[in-house]
């Protein structure tokens, strides 16, 4: 039993969490079950979750500022990107930006850990490991951007409309998730549909990792309708499915078999995330884990501000994860068998 | 009177002189009517506790049981876990509380909540005040028009007009930096500055919460007697010396029930900071109840929260029985 | 629960008044000074005047601008320098939050709960007022003055378990969960007690000796006589009921349920950018309460007034 029934407890509370958290942020796929990737398996025993759709961070670039940098791509390492930002910058006025990263949004910083290997929490989700290399060199990263003037230290409830930002040439990049595709062919004027452009995240040696968020059937161990959900979870799951849910609502499939449709093969837009979708890497799977990545951007805030340094930041990040995570530690600690 | 009644002065239940319009008319439509009906006073008494059962029985399940449930609730560790599965809730004892007075987030959520309840508060009553005496003057016509205006403010949604103002707020695009760049003054970050948010949000306040304190002060003022103001015009008082010498002292009274008020009022500030600012710019403007929603609603510590919840009580509870010692002193 | 207004909490003890002997009335100056001074009034006229005039306007600017940048086009409203009126009059965004946001449904559950509490409350809070102020009853001052405890405790305090309690009965996301917190309120008791202590006793005597009963004096009798509270009391419930935003916050979770003030609030997360269709949104939400308001206003604001001052 041991992990199963501490999961089991995590599906009946989730079925709350998920059902009230306030929609304080527009990105509600945020609060999903987090997958184990699993394809199949029995129901009562697996947390199973075929994704109805996924959400991977790429950015959307305007193309025009690249090529006058002299980058007919975009970047695909670190080392390069930063390079083109700071070129970029030189080549604008000081209210504008290369990028545009408000700093209350947690995927960015997340992100780079990621990619720079972090585990985010160490000891099956037991402790954090925000004082190791690995999440420093991410965090550093993340820091870099407001350090060296690419981004501006914007929430982004201060943004009042990034895509005429873009259009008027104040920023040239964005993070963001295939959902804006959509947003931008909407939203942009024709002069600026011409140029724009999405692409993969530069990771350190070559594309970097993206995170699976997006939105998920979950099947819980309580439920009284198993086979209807089941039967549902399976249908949404078939390619040629998915491939009709996007049509009708521009969610990008998760499935690579639903891919292979023409539909998305003439479509510049979804190749950067259909590239994407290789890279991606779950998240720490905790129901604490809303709760811990708006800390890491609080936290994170802080340093940008010069608050804190940077030392005192993870050590603090470290300090406060710790004890969110007490409880779990408690509960892990009696499902153990006892020896 | 007992700190424990509200400041209503007719506990002993007396009675206008005049009957009250409908009244009349009612008591000649009323049939005299056959037998002399037995109206024991157990059956007043049966009767009226008929008609408070609906009342009570729901005041008492649904407020007066939670807020002692909230007490119970702050001594346990119950969380997301526990909601799922209540015997994961373990007795903490005053675990929350220490926990609480060893935040920094909580301290500067209290201070944040007295900046804007007391800054916010005697500025509010500031402006209605002046406002009142404005409308209470003898030259002005048109008194009830102005009133309905200065008044608007205050019935409309506060999150409507918290949204309406997160745009007036806007650095660059917002009217109220294009109206202060006239005065000469650089545009000021309102809502992204840490320094301003909390001004912001008292401005907005202060915009929204005068009307009713006016309609208040003008009611306190027009029960001042026109003799006085016209002995101290003999005696040679000029208007402001007017002003303090009459209106002031015996505005007190309606000073200090405005006062206690406003500031429970400004001491549950939520929706504000929800809708404009998120509590940022770096919790500048996160207030012990937005707290208490965001530990409870959003990440679900439930016990911590309640212990937050019970902390503002103590706080409202304490300020307001200040405010009453005051009144007893001046009374 | 409708507490996010500052409460009204009924009248002051009696002031005591400082009478000074030798007031005499009547204003200063013999004929030889009415000039000036009728030129000393206009001039002080015309300043108060100004001061009236420049605070309207502060007062109404917010919604003034919010009402024209609703019907500005996509983007007008974020340019510099800030237009105060719009180019062309555009309906867009009205039809948009109709059509695609489906905010009809919200003003149809924003409505529907602030009526029903008010119906409610009217009826339940005046029994308990009525009780308290005029039928003797062991127990009376006692349960009263527990109830005044009432007044004291912040209604956040009761949030949390509140939310349990209605998760246990599967009141949650339900317009039940919104409505039944709001069906009693101590201060709608406290209110109409106010106003019904001063019904002549001995009309309720001659009533009972008729042989009317309890009920029967109560709907015959008290009702009538205390119409102008209970009007004063139904705008209150309803504009608070309508305005209200933390607890239907906590217990909607589905959309579907949402008043106008969640949606509002959910939808501008959303849609930060799109100021003219925000603004749009809450031009709906307040129309109802304001015209509710400046329909009804004499009686609010009589019942604000009154309420505040003890003869």
């Amino acid at each position: 039993m041991g992990k199963m029934s501490l999961t089991q407890h995590l599906i009946g509370s989730l079925v709350v969490a998920f059902a009230f958290l306030a929609p304080a942020s527009a990105r509600a796929q945020d609060h999903r079950l987090p997958t184990n990737g699993s394809n199949g398996g029995g129901m009562d025993t697996h947390l199973f979750r075929p994704a109805v759709d996924s959400k991977g961070f790429f950015s959307v670039n305007g193309s025009d500022i690249l090529a006058k940098a002299g980058y007919k791509e975009f970047p695909k390492t670190w080392a390069d990107w930063t390079t083109a930002m700071k070129k970029i910058k030189s080549q604008m006025s000081p209210r504008q930006f290369p990028i545009l990263m408000p700093t209350n949004e947690w995927p960015q910083p997340v992100m780079f850990a990621l990619e720079a290997g972090s585990p985010i929490l160490r000891d099956d989700g037991r402790y954090g490991a925000f004082e190791q290399p690995a999440f420093r060199k991410g965090f550093d990263f993340y820091l870099g951007f407001y350090r060296q003037g690419f981004a501006s230290p914007v929430s982004s409830s201060q943004v009042s409309n990034l895509f005429q930002e873009f259009e008027r040439g104040n920023i040239a990049m964005y993070i963001s998730g295939p959902w804006y595709i959509g947003e931008f062919k909407n939203r942009l004027d024709s002069a600026t549909q011409k140029k724009w452009m999405t692409a993969a995240m530069p990771g350190i040696n070559g594309p970097g990792v993206s995170l699976a968020l997006g939105s998920s059937l979950s099947l819980f161990a309580a439920s009284q309708h198993k086979k209807e959900a089941w039967l549902l979870m399976e249908y949404m799951s078939r390619p040629a499915i998915q491939l009709q849910f996007y049509v009708l609502t521009g969610d990008l499939p998760p499935r690579k078999a639903a891919w292979q449709d023409t539909t998305f093969a003439n479509n510049k837009y979804t190749r950067a995330f259909r590239d994407q979708l290789e890279r991606v890497v779950p998240l720490p799977q905790v129901p604490e884990w809303e709760e811990i990545a708006t800390t890491i951007y609080e936290h994170g805030e802080q340093a940008i501000r010069k608050a804190k340094t940077v030392d005192q930041t993870l050590a603090s990040l470290d300090q406060d994860v710790n004890a969110m995570l007490e409880k779990r530690r408690y509960l892990l600690a009696q499902e153990k068998p006892k020896t | 009177m007992s700190a424990t009644l509200p400041p209503d002065g007719a506990a002993s239940g007396e009675m206008l002189s005049e009957p009250l319009p409908g009244m009349v008319a009612i008591k000649r439509r009323f049939p005299w009517s056959r037998d002399p009906g037995a109206h024991t006073p157990s059956d007043v008494g049966k009767a009226a506790w008929l008609f408070l059962a609906p009342a009570l029985v729901l005041i008492f399940v649904f407020f007066f049981l939670p807020v002692l449930a909230s007490l119970v609730l702050s001594v346990t560790d119950f969380d997301i876990y526990a909601i799922a599965n209540p015997p994961t809730t373990r007795f903490v004892g005053m675990a929350n509380y220490t926990k609480l007075f060893h935040s920094p987030e909580f301290w500067q959520a209290l201070r944040n909540t007295f900046y804007f309840a007391l800054v916010g508060g005697p500025l509010t009553i500031a402006v209605s005040l002046g406002t009142a005496l404005l409308l209470n003057a003898k030259l002005v016509r048109f008194k009830s028009f102005f009133r309905t205006i200065y008044f608007t403010p205050f019935v409309t949604t506060l999150v409507a007009v918290s949204i309406v103002w997160r745009y007036l707020y806007h650095t660059r695009y917002g009217v109220l930096n294009y109206g202060l760049a006239h005065l000469g003054i650089a545009p000021i970050d309102w809502l992204g500055n840490p320094h301003w948010a909390m001004p912001a949000i008292i401005l907005m306040s202060i915009w929204k919460n005068f009307g009713y304190n006016m309609l208040i002060f003008i009611a306190g003022l027009q029960a001042i007697p026109q003799d006085l103001y016209d002995a101290a015009e003999i005696d040679g008082a000029g208007p402001v010396r007017r002003f303090f010498a009459v209106t002031l002292p015996l505005l007190g009274p309606t000073l200090l029930f405005v006062s206690v008020i406003t500031m429970i009022g400004y001491f549950q500030l939520f929706s504000e900071p929800y809708v404009m600012t998120q509590g940022g710019p770096l919790r500048a403007t996160t207030s012990v109840v937005l707290m208490m929603y965001e530990e409870g609603f959003r990440w679900w510590r439930m016990g911590y929260a309640a212990a937050i919840a019970f902390v503002l009580f103590v706080v409202i509870l304490i300020a307001t029985l200040i405010q009453f010692r005051l009144q007893k002193e001046h009374a | 629960m409708s507490r996010t207004n500052p409460r009204l909490v009924v009248g002051e003890g009696k002031s005591t008044y400082d009478y000074r002997p030798g007031a005499v009335g009547g204003s200063a100056g013999g004929y030889g000074r009415v000039d000036s001074a009728r030129a000393r009034r206009r001039g002080t006229q015309i300043v108060l005047y100004a001061l009236l005039i420049i605070g309207a306007l502060i007062a109404l600017l917010p919604m003034l601008w919010m009402l024209s940048a609703s019907f500005m086009p996509t983007g007008e409203a974020s340019t510099y320098p800030p237009h105060l009126m719009p180019s062309r009059i555009t309906f867009d965004h009205y039809r948009d939050l109709f059509t695609r946001l489906n905010l009809g449904r919200y003003l149809f559950n924003s409505a529907l709960i602030a009526v029903v509490v008010t119906g409610v409350s009217l009826v339940i809070n005046s029994l308990a007022g009525y009780a308290f102020a005029k039928l003797r009853f062991r127990g009376r001052d006692r349960a009263f003055r527990i109830l005044s405890l009432g007044l004291v405790l912040p209604v956040q305090v009761a949030m949390l378990p509140l939310f349990l309690l209605m998760k246990n009965l599967h009141l949650i996301n339900t317009y039940w969960g919104v409505i039944i917190p709001g069906m009693a309120s101590i201060f709608g008791i406290f209110l109409i007690r106010q106003y019904a202590l001063s019904i002549p006793d001995d009309m309720l005597d001659a009533a009972r000796i008729d042989g009317a009963s309890e009920l029967r004096i109560y709907w015959s009798v008290v009702v009538p006589g205390i119409l102008p509270i209970l009007a004063t009391l139904a705008i209150w419930t309803f504009l608070a009921t309508w305005n209200d935003f933390m607890w239907p916050l906590i217990v909607l979770s589905d959309e579907a349920h949402y008043t106008l003030p969640v949606a509002l609030a959910n939808l501008s997360g959303e849609h930060v950018m799109d100021t003219e269709l925000m603004m749009a949104g809450s031009v709906l939400t307040v129309i109802p309460v304001l015209a509710v308001f400046l329909f009804l206003q004499r009686y609010y604001i009589q019942g604000v007034m009154a309420g505040s001052v003890k003869g």
